[in-house]
């Protein structure tokens, strides 16, 4: 059998490919942070919340309406991020002038009133997601076994990800929000709707959390805390690639997702905090991010 | 008056109409009281000065036309529209182009993202070719950063995104601040070109040699309102007292 420093090939791939579907989810939060903090320059701590409100309308679309998985892929980013968006017209907007920090303290607010609410109902021990049938079984690739359905959330969050990033760097639209985030007074003396801008931003960060949430529902169970626990590690993804680095968050995302999965072949005992070794590596070093540009 | 301006299809209205009356503008900082009852009109195809010392409050003029400062009262009237009441953003749309004094060219653009940045607000812009013909520099450099550009060429970069955009009046900031003389001569060019056109045109400037040929009449400033009116024609005899309330 092929070894890697004394593990096994398929041992070896295996942590990798977990890993990379970690570093994938990392990648659409991330993304969805750096957006949202790239234009409103809000931390927006309800994230998390929003991708477990995505798993759980997934869940509840199934169990209570028969809504299936594709079903859900398309409407429940939607409903989240139309919720995302009347949280930012109705709540944020009225805070938006004042320092940062009030904007990061409502979501952390409204992240534990969702959080809250729901725990009240299910209680935190979750439940699990059927995974659709198109997407049971797997591929063995000689030297793994792929299950087809992280093969799925793989591909779908890199299809994500580069679409985002390709609306953000290469359209029209794009300009305008890295101009907005520039110089946002200037863009609306061109005749820009500058908070109307904002307010599909922000819809669209919480829909690709949201959309993470759906995905993620057949992988892990399915329970109120699951945004809260996953937000952390995020934030610290966010901060290595650089605050509002649209392709920083990507690509840090896939990577902190391997460095977990290697690290758990080789060292398991620190899987768990090897991403927050590398953050402090990072802000001693380079306090802007990997890929954030110096002030 | 010119004739292209006769030629424009999309504007009936005969030179000589009213553009911009600004009339008992006053404008707030917070707390700070800034301009203290502005007045004067711009008529179409016009060019006109604001001039004045620093902090005379000609800057926040134009800023408080496009609604970009605090607290605003008095009347602000476009083309017959009252806009006091208009949201910023709607403001351009009835056909105006705003220059900044800062330029405002933005870093996470290239050159010609950012000539193309601002959404079009009336028809019969200058096409993308045209702005290249007359800023050729612009064309070289498309693809820099925008604010890897030369102080003129940013400034070119600032007039020429809203030539694109089909505005008809264009509200311009100290554009020849810092620039170097064969480039002040350069922007007072496309000046002159642009007046042919039949665009209307306020200009703040601190650079009066450059201003006295262009401009039809001159608005005087200071401690926030107007304080004097003085015609291109009547700009020889009026001189000194205009130099003695500009203070050089």
């Amino acid at each position: 059998m092929t070894m890697i420093f004394g593990v096994p090939l398929a041992v070896f791939m295996g942590q990798l490919m977990l890993g990379l579907i970690n570093g994938a989810f990392y990648a659409l939060l991330s993304l969805g942070l750096a957006v949202i903090f790239g234009l409103l320059k809000i931390v927006n701590f309800a994230h998390g919340a929003m991708y477990m409100l995505g798993a759980f309308a997934a869940l509840l679309g199934l169990q209570y309406l028969g809504l299936n998985y594709w079903v859900a892929l398309l409407l429940v980013p939607l409903v989240v991020g139309g919720l995302g968006m009347l949280i930012e017209r109705y709540l944020l907007r009225r805070i938006a002038h004042l320092d940062h920090l009030y904007g990061l303290l409502l979501t952390f607010g409204l992240a534990l009133i969702f959080e809250g609410t729901l725990i009240n109902f299910f209680g935190v021990s979750g439940s699990s997601y059927p995974t659709p049938e198109a997407l049971q079984g797997g591929l063995n690739l000689g030297f793994m076994f792929l299950p087809t359905y992280r093969g799925w959330v793989l591909v779908a969050a890199l299809v994500v990800c580069l679409g985002t990033w390709f609306v953000i760097e290469r359209t029209r639209l794009g300009a305008y929000l890295r101009a907005g985030t520039e110089n946002s007074a200037l863009m609306q003396a061109f005749g820009v709707n500058v908070p109307q801008l904002i307010t599909l931003t922000y819809g669209f960060g919480v829909a690709l959390a949201a959309l993470a949430g759906v995905l993620a529902a057949p992988l892990y169970p399915v329970s109120p805390t699951m945004g809260s626990s996953l937000l952390i590690v995020v934030f610290a993804v966010v901060v290595i690639g650089g605050m509002g680095s649209i392709i920083g968050a990507v690509i840090t995302g896939l990577s902190m997702g391997l460095i977990e999965g290697l690290t758990k072949v080789y060292y398991p005992e620190a899987a768990n905090t090897v991403i927050f070794l590398v953050m402090i590596l990072v802000l001693l070093l380079r306090p802007a991010g990997l890929f954030g540009k110096e002030a | 008056m010119s004739q292209a301006a006769e030629k424009l299809t999309d504007y009936h209205d005969l030179d000589g109409a009213e553009m911009l009356r600004v009339s008992d503008l006053h404008a707030f900082y917070g707390e700070s009281h800034i301009l203290h009852g502005v007045d004067f009109d711009v008529k179409r195809g016009e060019l006109v000065t604001l001039l004045g010392r620093n902090g005379a409050g000609r800057s926040t003029t134009l800023k408080a036309i496009m609604n970009m400062v605090g607290r605003r009262t008095g009347s602000i009237v476009i083309n017959g529209t009252e806009t006091l009441a208009m949201k910023p953003h709607r403001i351009p749309r009835l056909g105006i182009g705003y220059c900044p004094e800062e330029r405002g060219i933005f870093a996470s653009l290239d050159v010609e993202e950012n000539l193309l940045l601002p959404p079009t607000v009336r028809s019969g812009g200058m096409g993308i070719d045209e702005i290249y013909a007359m800023f050729p520099n612009l064309f070289e450099r498309r693809r820099s950063q925008g604010t890897r550009l030369s102080g003129g060429e940013q400034q070119m970069l600032a007039m020429a995104r809203i030539l694109r955009t089909g505005a008809r009046l264009l509200l311009l900031d100290e554009i020849t601040e810092g620039l170097a003389p064969v480039i002040v001569q350069a922007l007072g060019e496309v000046l002159v070109k642009l007046k042919e056109r039949g665009m209307t045109i306020v200009l703040v400037e601190q650079n009066f040699r450059f201003a006295a040929p262009l401009a039809d009449r001159h608005f005087v400033m200071e401690h926030g309102r107007i304080i004097e009116e003085i015609s291109a024609a009547e700009l020889p005899s009026r001189r000194e007292h205009l130099n003695s309330l500009l203070g050089v």
